[in-house]
């Protein structure tokens, strides 16, 4: 089904006020949504529509105006728990995802990995689900292994299941990756992972907007994501974690509103969500994500998937038209996320996207936060086009017709 | 003719200058530019009258990058390694000669980065305000 055939899509690009703008005199090709998505007016009206009537600080006020705020950031806890399986106080709003996996590796990490104890990453993790853990390791004496990508960018299961047999603390894998848009099968990694008596964290960062994500079905005892990729604002995340394990673990950031009690010399912590958010809330980024929430499920996952699936299909089709490209990561649209990043012989990175932008195509360049990867990969950096709702085939197409251009400049 | 991507820009990309390794160098200074992963390294030869006498760079980056160094390396040789400290970065925008948007000019410095450094020897102490752009922004 292509992208006209379906209504609920069709219009959708209308939505995003800053695909009225020109670069460098065309119209915004914006291919770089992985990195952060433009925002749906139905996400701007709300952050401004709070500010504008409903803002006061949660959760304590009784005057109406603080009671409707608590009423609308909570709503928005709700709706997103709810759309992704997950419950109430086993969702924790963070800064972003970064934040989250500091929060576990922290609250966590500190009290369950000790000296000689293993855990377990993948070769395609972001940085951000790679740093918190070595810092974790380098201060307990614990190590660090990473499970294997192939050339096709999949996880190596039967190396997974080797780290397994020495019994890790945590595995830590992405959900989909960042650059080799690899669907990795995260229930069946959590399902060993557990039998090895494991926790599990998964990063769901690109795969909230992407695919339909049930957290509870992936088994994740750590599941994080964050809102600025999912249409919402930047400076919100969430963590949903398994509420045994929150309950267990100590507070991460410390101060006003994570407490239940405070006296001089010691205090009694909040019950969850609120043990992991110390200091006021991000208020109105967290109701904005509400409406992204409410705004992507109306255009429901599998409408968004398919679409998204037919514009990688499509890529992946042109762009072996362009001589001396190749792309990393799964050939099959179908296992990949709305992404696709790719090296042309002779041009950096860099080169590539500075040469697109003067069509209006943005995309993005460099190492994507995923340096070891990089190394795997034996590259030093990749272009990446990464695709959304409002995009559509032409954007696709003037994505290939701009590196040919590049080639022409580089006279190639 | 592509303002940025002139000729002579590309001439430089495609066939670098000095490019290679050096056996056993007096000065050498490698670094990176963490936002992109491009890598630049050089190495000295310094001659009994404490000049230039022969340098390499090597490592990857983009066009931009890798002109800089190119073109700077024909520039230095024969120079005081006192001088080197002396470099601005005029000095690299003149040899490009084209105008550097604030997301490429950490690009374009990174050679200047690795030539200062190397002649200050170990004890580096170049600061990053010398490329840091008024707004702070990077690529």
């Amino acid at each position: 089904m292509s992208v006209s055939a379906d209504s609920r899509l069709a219009a959708v690009a209308a939505q995003f006020p800053v695909l009225a703008r020109l670069e460098s005199g065309h119209p915004l090709c914006y291919l770089d949504s992985a990195a952060t998505a433009q925002k749906p007016r139905a996400v701007i009206d709300a952050v401004s529509d709070f500010s504008a009537h409903h803002n006061a600080s949660i959760h304590r006020g009784v005057y109406p105006l603080a009671v409707e705020a608590t009423e609308l950031f909570e709503g928005a806890r709700e709706r997103i728990a709810s759309w992704l399986g997950s419950s109430v106080a086993e969702t924790v709003f963070t800064k972003n995802a970064t934040e989250a996996v500091n929060l576990v590796a922290y609250s966590w990490g500190r009290r369950n990995v000790a000296a000689g104890d293993l855990v377990v990453l993948t070769q395609m993790e972001h940085h951000s689900n790679i740093v918190p853990w070595q810092l974790l390791c380098a201060e307990v004496g614990a190590r660090l292994e990473y499970v294997p990508v192939d050339d096709e960018g999949v996880l190596d299961l039967d190396a997974l299941d080797a780290l397994l047999a020495q019994r890790p603390k945590l595995v830590g894998v992405v959900h989909v990756s960042n650059v080799l848009g690899t669907i990795n099968p995260v229930a069946e990694i959590s399902a060993r992972a557990h039998a090895a008596g494991a926790v599990v964290l998964v990063d769901g960062s690109q795969a909230v907007p992407q695919v339909a994500v049930d957290v509870a079905a992936t088994g994740a005892d750590f599941y994080v994501w964050t809102g600025h990729k999912l249409y919402g604002p930047t400076g919100i995340g969430v963590l949903h974690g398994r509420r045994e394990l929150l309950e267990a673990m100590p507070p991460f950031l410390a101060g006003g509103h994570m407490i239940a009690s405070v006296d001089w010399q010691e205090s009694r912590f909040n019950e969850l969500p609120f043990k992991f958010e110390a200091g006021t809330s991000p208020i109105a980024e967290a109701v904005g994500l509400g409406a992204a929430v409410d705004w992507f499920r109306a255009l429901g996952i599998e409408a968004v998937r398919e679409h998204e699936t037919e514009l990688v299909a499509h890529a992946l089709g042109r762009l072996v038209e362009v001589p001396g490209l190749t792309v990393y990561g799964p050939p099959e649209a179908s296992r990949r996320g709305a992404l696709v990043a790719f090296a042309l012989d002779g041009v950096h990175p860099h080169d590539v996207s500075e040469i697109l932008a003067r069509d209006g195509v943005c995309v993005r360049a460099g190492h994507h936060c995923c340096q070891p990867l990089m190394r795997r990969l034996g590259v030093a950096a990749t272009t990446r086009a990464s695709f959304a709702v409002h995009n559509s085939r032409e954007d696709v197409d003037r994505l290939v017709d701009g590196l040919h251009t590049v080639r022409e400049v580089f006279e190639l | 003719m592509d303002d940025l991507y002139r000729e002579q820009i590309l001439d430089h990309y495609k066939r670098p200058h000095n490019w290679g390794e050096l056996e056993g160098p007096d000065l050498e200074f490698h670094d990176t530019n963490p936002l992109c992963g491009d890598e630049l390294t050089v190495q000295i030869r310094v001659d009994d009258q404490g000049r230039v006498h022969e340098l390499r760079f090597s490592g990857h980056g983009c066009a931009i990058s890798q002109a800089s160094a190119s073109m700077a390396s024909d520039e230095v040789k024969g120079m005081p390694v006192a001088d080197l400290l002396k470099l601005d970065r005029q000095f690299i925008l003149d040899l490009l000669g084209i105008d550097i948007s604030a997301t490429r000019m950490k690009c374009a410095m990174l050679s200047l980065k690795v030539l200062k450094s190397a002649g200050l020897g170990a004890a580096a102490s170049w600061s990053d305000a010398e490329t840091a752009q008024p707004n702070g922004y990077t690529p």
